[in-house]
């Protein structure tokens, strides 16, 4: 068993570490290991070996020192390469990023400084093994627009993982590393999280620093943690949340006891059930995995109520107006002036420089998704489309507003199907939006949501069934009610264990 | 047969917020610096970095807002605006556009002695682009230093009538701002440039022409310059039955023309969208008042002020006001002498004092300091020196620390007025030129000059010119 270490949850781990029951470096050690043996997988596209078994040794050596280690000592985890790291690449699955080095080989980009969230993880000892490959900046839900190619799900390689954070999904799926980060703008963690069969977060808009975050959407984009339990999930969170004077659109509320609030359950919590998350798309051995949730959730002795969002049929016309909006004026600084690819023809002009340099660096779909954006925010179309879209996501809002006068915490189906297959929906943009209709409405109402794995199902796959593929239920909270959340997601993991 | 036209020009003026650091980030704002070397990951506009908004700018966009008699608005936004430019790191600015945090001001000018009041649409803030230097061998390169650095725009209503009135709302403006601490008044380095809205329209009519944006105007002799040029090409073009294009021209101060810079149709669509990376900006009302006060009196209050209270005249107040550095030193002089009449401290420090002073921005140095002028004015006024002691004293005095007291009595330049030391003086020139006393006696008042010259030249000046007048007068008259 090398790889035992690995089958820890995120607090097992840290706490075997304080104790000195583990060296921090062995536990490098078979995450490295891991990582090489499942790069099938390609689920990381930089991997820091030097760097992390360097943080490795420092933990060792300040534990033999006497020192106290911080709440994830020798935790390895791993970063969505949308992450900006000093001592790593950051390419964000784009070519856009990427520039020939003088050995002839391309390489991400360098960033001068790291992301908040990836400071308060090293202050508290994390493992930074390695970059996750991700959708190419975070436009898709299938890992499969990268520049390095697509990323499989560890169930299923034919598989998708789920995007745009499907690398650090699977890193943690197939036990690569303890925890990952990933960021979720319309659903980029949890629907991962659910396709793979772990837990993953998206936190309240401004409850964690977007600082260092490659932007794609900022009205939405949030990082958020993924590990294999609840629990792991909420010390994630607690280390990177919290007000940073850095991103003005940063919350300073409180960050509250989220481990603690694990222990909670759902005793007391008063469920909503949206009567139009169950609709017509919903895969119906997914319906059927949440209604035994559901059935459990009430037999704990819960109340749980249907309730109606009445505007959610408008979530994805709505995000992909507004995503792509921000999303065209976001990746305006990918011009081949100061960083990544730069295309001239000598005696070009500027412009040209520009077209070039932009066409080579950027892939389809987020070409698709600038030209949407561009399109929106044009004189003539802006009232059109993007102003309505700001009124309808106000609207939107409003509708969990009104059902969390009634309710404590919402469950849905993470997903309406599970993982599809690699290629599947490639050239069917609107059918890979759909991926991402029980996940957008949180999103653009800027409320807390998880997905925690509640069963395992398999799918018919022309004439044979496809290997069993996990399935992900829903929470969501109020604006920020991550404890009530981690409590609410705590009690339905074990509700879905105990069967 | 040509028509005469009125030209309607409205200003947009950007003057740099006198801030330590950039509007978004920490960055120095000191100008001279190596190329970007005044950078960082967020005026680099690096992927990731978010910005972060400097309340210092805010306070001096109130406060500029308020010296132009704006209203403040208590939720604004920020906007971007979206263009590529290699200046522009981003490849947006951030702006205010839909909802900026000032509007409805205005100011008062003067042109040839006419007053006439300009309308001020809005102020709003935004952020500087950094600078392309186009290098040789084709080669253009960018210095971001500047990138970031806090503006307002100043938009102005189309209320001006000429070149001249546009280049007096444009010296208002600059006044004002440096007046009140927010801008250092620096065209050439062009921290307050300006753009020109130019359109002609038969006189009498009262729809507006087609206008001509006339763009990065950095002096006060070219806006009227550039202007000038655009009302001649505009009353060409619609003498000879055509029509003006609304496009954007700049100024060529070598050939004194302008030229097109982009048509309409080349025009940029900006696509303005509130930023989502900064909250609404929310000025309550007491950083207005912390800002009104510390605004202090505006240069038309202070002027009248002076000329009420103080019977300065028109002009003196006008001259006297045109810096706070010189308001400061004025009533610092005031202060020290109570007693003395301000007409004085006026007086001399128009003819003498201001000549020797250095404005650099927000500072001035003088060749004296309050404590000298004020000794030295105070031993003129006691006549203890004449007039013209006190413009050499001044002089021996400038540039140094000393004493005008210590100067006087060093060089024993005391005013001789000691009656009798002047009397005899004058009974032997009386007993030396009998031929001029008998010119005075029949009449020839003029003739008294030539003794009180003499008397003025064997004091070496420092008699004390009336003094002597009146001795003479009576001498002439008993003997
Ligand atoms: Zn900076």
């Amino acid at each position: 068993m090398t790889q035992s270490l690995l089958s820890l949850s995120v607090t097992e781990l840290a706490e075997r570490v304080r104790g000195g029951a583990v060296p921090a470096v062995e536990i490098a050690d078979q995450s490295l290991r891991a990582i090489r043996e499942r790069s099938d997988l390609n689920a990381f596209c930089h991997v820091a070996e030097e760097s992390a078994l360097a943080a490795a040794r420092r933990l060792d050596e300040q534990r033999r020192g006497g020192r106290p280690l911080g709440k994830l000592a020798g935790v390895p985890i791993a970063l969505k390469d949308a992450l900006c790291t000093h001592d790593q690449p950051t390419s964000c699955g784009s070519r856009m990023l990427l520039r020939s080095g003088d050995d002839g080989r391309e390489h991400g980009w360098r960033s001068p400084y790291d992301a908040t969230v990836v400071e308060r993880l090293r202050a508290e000892g994390a493992l930074l093994v390695g970059k996750a490959n991700m959708d190419e900046f975070a436009m898709g839900s299938s890992s499969e627009t990268c520049v390095y190619g697509p990323t499989r799900n560890p169930w299923d390689p034919e598989r998708i993982p789920g995007g745009s954070s499907g690398g650090s999904a699977v890193a943690v799926a197939a036990r690569l590393t303890s925890a990952a980060l990933g960021s979720d703008t319309g659903g980029s963690i949890r629907q991962p999280a659910a396709h793979c069969g772990v837990v993953g977060v998206k936190p309240t808009y401004g409850r964690v620093s977007r600082y260092g975050l490659v932007a794609f959407a900022s009205s939405l984009d949030q990082v958020g943690p993924m590990a294999r339990d609840v629990r792991g999930a909420a010390r994630v969170l607690e280390v990177i949340a919290g007000h940073d004077p850095k991103d003005s659109t940063s919350a300073d509320v409180p960050v509250g006891d989220y481990e603690a609030a694990c222990e909670r359950g759902v005793s007391g919590l008063r469920f909503g059930v949206p009567a139009e998350y169950f609709g017509d798309g919903l895969d119906p051995s997914i319906r059927a995995a949440i209604e035994g949730v559901i059935a459990k959730i009430e037999a704990a002795g819960c109340t749980v109520t249907p309730v109606s969002l009445p505007h959610t049929d408008y979530g994805v016309a709505t995000y992909y107006i507004l995503a792509t909006a921000e999303a065209s004026s976001n990746l305006a600084r990918f011009d081949g002036v100061r960083f990544g690819k730069r295309v001239e023809a000598p005696g070009a002009d500027l412009q040209a420089m520009y077209g070039a340099s932009r066409n080579a660096g950027f892939g389809r779909e987020v070409k698709r998704r600038i030209l949407l954006g561009t399109y929106v925010l044009s004189a003539g179309y802006y009232d059109a489309y993007y102003a309505k879209a700001q009124r309808v996501r106000t609207l939107i809002r409003q509708d969990f507003d009104r059902v969390f006068q009634d309710v404590d915490v919402l469950i849905t189906p993470t997903s309406p199907t599970v993982a599809f297959r690699i290629g599947e929906r490639l050239d069917d943009p609107l059918a890979m939006y759909m991926a991402d209709v029980y996940t957008l409405p949180a999103s653009l109402a800027g409320i807390p949501g998880i997905s925690v794995p509640c069963g395992l199902t398999t799918v018919q796959d022309g004439r044979d069934s496809s290997p069993e593929l996990p399935i992900g239920v829903q929470l969501l909270c109020p604006m920020f009610e991550e404890e009530r959340l981690f409590a609410a997601a705590a009690g339905v993991e074990e509700l879905v264990r105990a069967t | 047969m040509a028509r005469t036209y009125e030209p309607v020009i409205g200003l947009e003026i950007h003057a740099q917020l006198l801030t330590a650091s950039k509007l978004f980030c920490g960055c120095s704002t000191d100008f001279g610096k190596p190329p970007n070397s005044n950078v960082c990951p967020v005026c680099l506009g690096l992927p990731g970095a978010l910005p972060v908004l400097n309340e210092r700018a805010v306070r001096l966009a109130v406060r500029a807002a308020l010296a132009l008699n704006c209203s403040i608005v208590e939720t604004s936004i920020f906007a971007r605006k979206n263009y590529f430019y290699p200046d522009l790191p981003k490849g947006y600015q951030i702006s205010q556009y839909e909802l900026p945090f000032s509007e409805k001001g205005w100011l008062d000018i003067e042109v040839e002695g006419r007053k006439k009041r300009a309308g001020i649409t809005r102020v709003h803030m935004e952020e500087d682009a950094g600078k392309n230097v186009h290098g040789r061998g084709g080669d253009s390169l960018v210095d971001l230093n500047r990138a970031g650095t806090p503006l307002v725009e100043i938009v102005g209503e189309p209320d001006l009538r000429s070149s001249a009135e546009a280049a007096a709302y444009m010296r208002a403006v600059r006044d004002i701002l440096v007046f009140v601490g927010v801008n250092d008044g620096n065209l050439e380095e062009g921290s307050f440039r300006c753009d020109a809205n130019v359109s002609l329209r038969p006189l009498g009519e009262t729809t507006f022409g087609t206008r001509v944006e006339l763009k990065n105007i950095n002096s006060f002799r070219f806006v009227q310059r550039a202007i000038d040029a655009e009302i001649a090409r505009q009353t060409v073009i619609l003498d000879g039955g055509g029509q003006v294009l609304q496009e954007t021209r700049s100024f060529d101060p070598e050939s004194g023309k302008t030229a097109s810079l982009r048509s309409k149709e080349e025009a940029h669509d900006y696509r303005y969208f509130p930023d989502p990376d900064l909250p609404p900006v929310v000025i309550g009302e007491a950083l207005v008042e912390e800002e009104r006060a510390a605004m202090g009196e505006l240069p038309s209050q202070v002027r009248r002020r002076w000329v009420d209270e103080l019977g300065l005249t028109e002009a003196a107040a006008q001259t006297l006001s045109q810096h706070p550095g010189y308001v400061r030193f004025f009533e610092g002089v005031r202060a020290q002498v109570p007693g003395l009449e301000p007409k004085k401290i006026a007086n001399f420090m128009q003819t003498e004092v201001l000549r020797g002073a250095v404005v650099q921005g927000q500072r001035v140095s003088f060749s004296v300091s309050e404590g000298q002028l004020a000794e030295l004015l105070t031993l003129l006024d006691a006549g203890t020196i004449s007039g013209k002691q006190a413009k050499e004293v001044f002089a021996l005095v400038e540039g140094t620390d000393q004493s005008p007291k210590a100067v006087v009595a060093e060089r024993g330049m005391e005013v001789v007025s000691d009656a009798g030391e002047l009397e005899s003086l004058l009974r032997d020139l009386i007993a030396r030129n009998p031929k001029q006393v008998e010119s005075i006696r029949a009449g020839k008042k003029q003739v008294m000059g030539f003794f009180v010259g003499q008397v003025m030249k064997a004091t070496q000046g420092s008699a004390d010119p009336k003094v002597v007048s009146e001795l003479l007068e009576k001498l002439v008259t008993e003997s």
